[in-house]
């Protein structure tokens, strides 16, 4: 009991404080360094679950790859310094109760659950990992590297199109902001 | 069993993106949030992983593989967004409401 609950008061200082921070930061930066905050701290747990190839490739694509994009798209796409949020009172209640109401039925379910059934396994190590995907797991490895290929291909097709029309609200400074911002 | 921890840690995670989600506006911080949830899955894949067997360490993979497109698709949509408009408001992706 004693180790369950110190699981739980570390997985919630590694991981949800770090979310709290990611989705009530006003700055739009600062939230990103939250998120890789939070995924960091999911590799930590992982590691501590014996998934340690998990963790690594957690580290290398999360932080390394999607942190770095998304801090990318904000430096281009960003108007000012110290973007803030608008977010009005009767919208951020009605989100923290959709949240909670969730969070209360999906948890009574869990603490009713009887989980004694359960043992404790040594996960696969990453050689069969490894193997796993290229035997068993090959249609869906296939499929994957697909939707990888098709994904970067329509990022690019989507990002480098030109605005046939711009939208005739759209100030004039604007388009001097982009002619400005491309290299 | 550290099992139920486990899963209430990442039930908490999952209800806070679905936080994020519901009061953000800004496009970036929606994909912030869609993170989060989609960390709370893999945790949980994991969790059973170690605890009980299933097979969820290739699955973490694909869903990792799928979360990395889902951003660059995103973020691609973010930057044709903000030169339609110049801002990331979702509030001005509204051209093609019925």
């Amino acid at each position: 009991m004693t180790e369950e609950l110190g699981f739980g008061l570390l997985a919630l200082i590694l991981v949800g404080v770090p979310a709290l921070r990611v989705v009530t930061s006003g700055n739009l930066v600062r939230a990103i360094l939250w998120l890789a905050a939070t995924l960091l701290g999911t590799a930590v747990l992982y590691a501590l679950l014996h998934a340690a190839f998990l963790a690594g490739v957690q580290v290398l694509t999360y932080v390394g790859g999607v942190v770095t994009l998304m801090v990318f798209g904000v430096m281009v796409t960003r108007k000012h310094e110290g973007t803030t949020f608008t977010i009005d009172g009767t919208g951020r209640l009605r989100g923290a109760l959709a949240a909670l109401g969730f969070f209360a039925v999906v948890a009574a379910a869990i603490v009713r659950t009887d989980l004694s059934a359960l043992s404790v396994v040594e996960p696969p190590s990453t050689q069969d990992l490894a193997f796993s995907l290229l035997d068993r797991y090959l249609l869906a490895f296939e499929v994957a590297s697909v939707l990888l290929l098709a994904a970067i291909v329509s990022a690019v097709v989507l990002a480098r199109r030109r605005d046939p029309a711009p939208d005739p609200a759209t100030p004039r400074d604007a388009a001097a902001l982009r002619e400005g911002s491309t290299p | 069993m550290t099992l139920r921890a486990l899963l209430l840690v990442a039930t908490a995670l999952f209800s806070i993106g679905i936080y994020g989600l519901l009061t953000r506006r800004q496009a970036v911080a929606l994909l912030l949030s869609i993170e989060v949830m989609a960390n709370a899955a893999n945790l949980v894949f994991v969790a059973f992983a170690r605890y009980g067997g299933a097979p969820g360490h290739p699955l973490v993979l694909f869903a990792l593989a799928i979360t990395v497109a889902e951003v660059a698709v995103g973020l691609a949509l973010v930057m044709l967004l903000y030169r339609r408009h110049g801002d990331t408001l979702l509030d001005l992706a509204s051209e093609a409401k019925g």
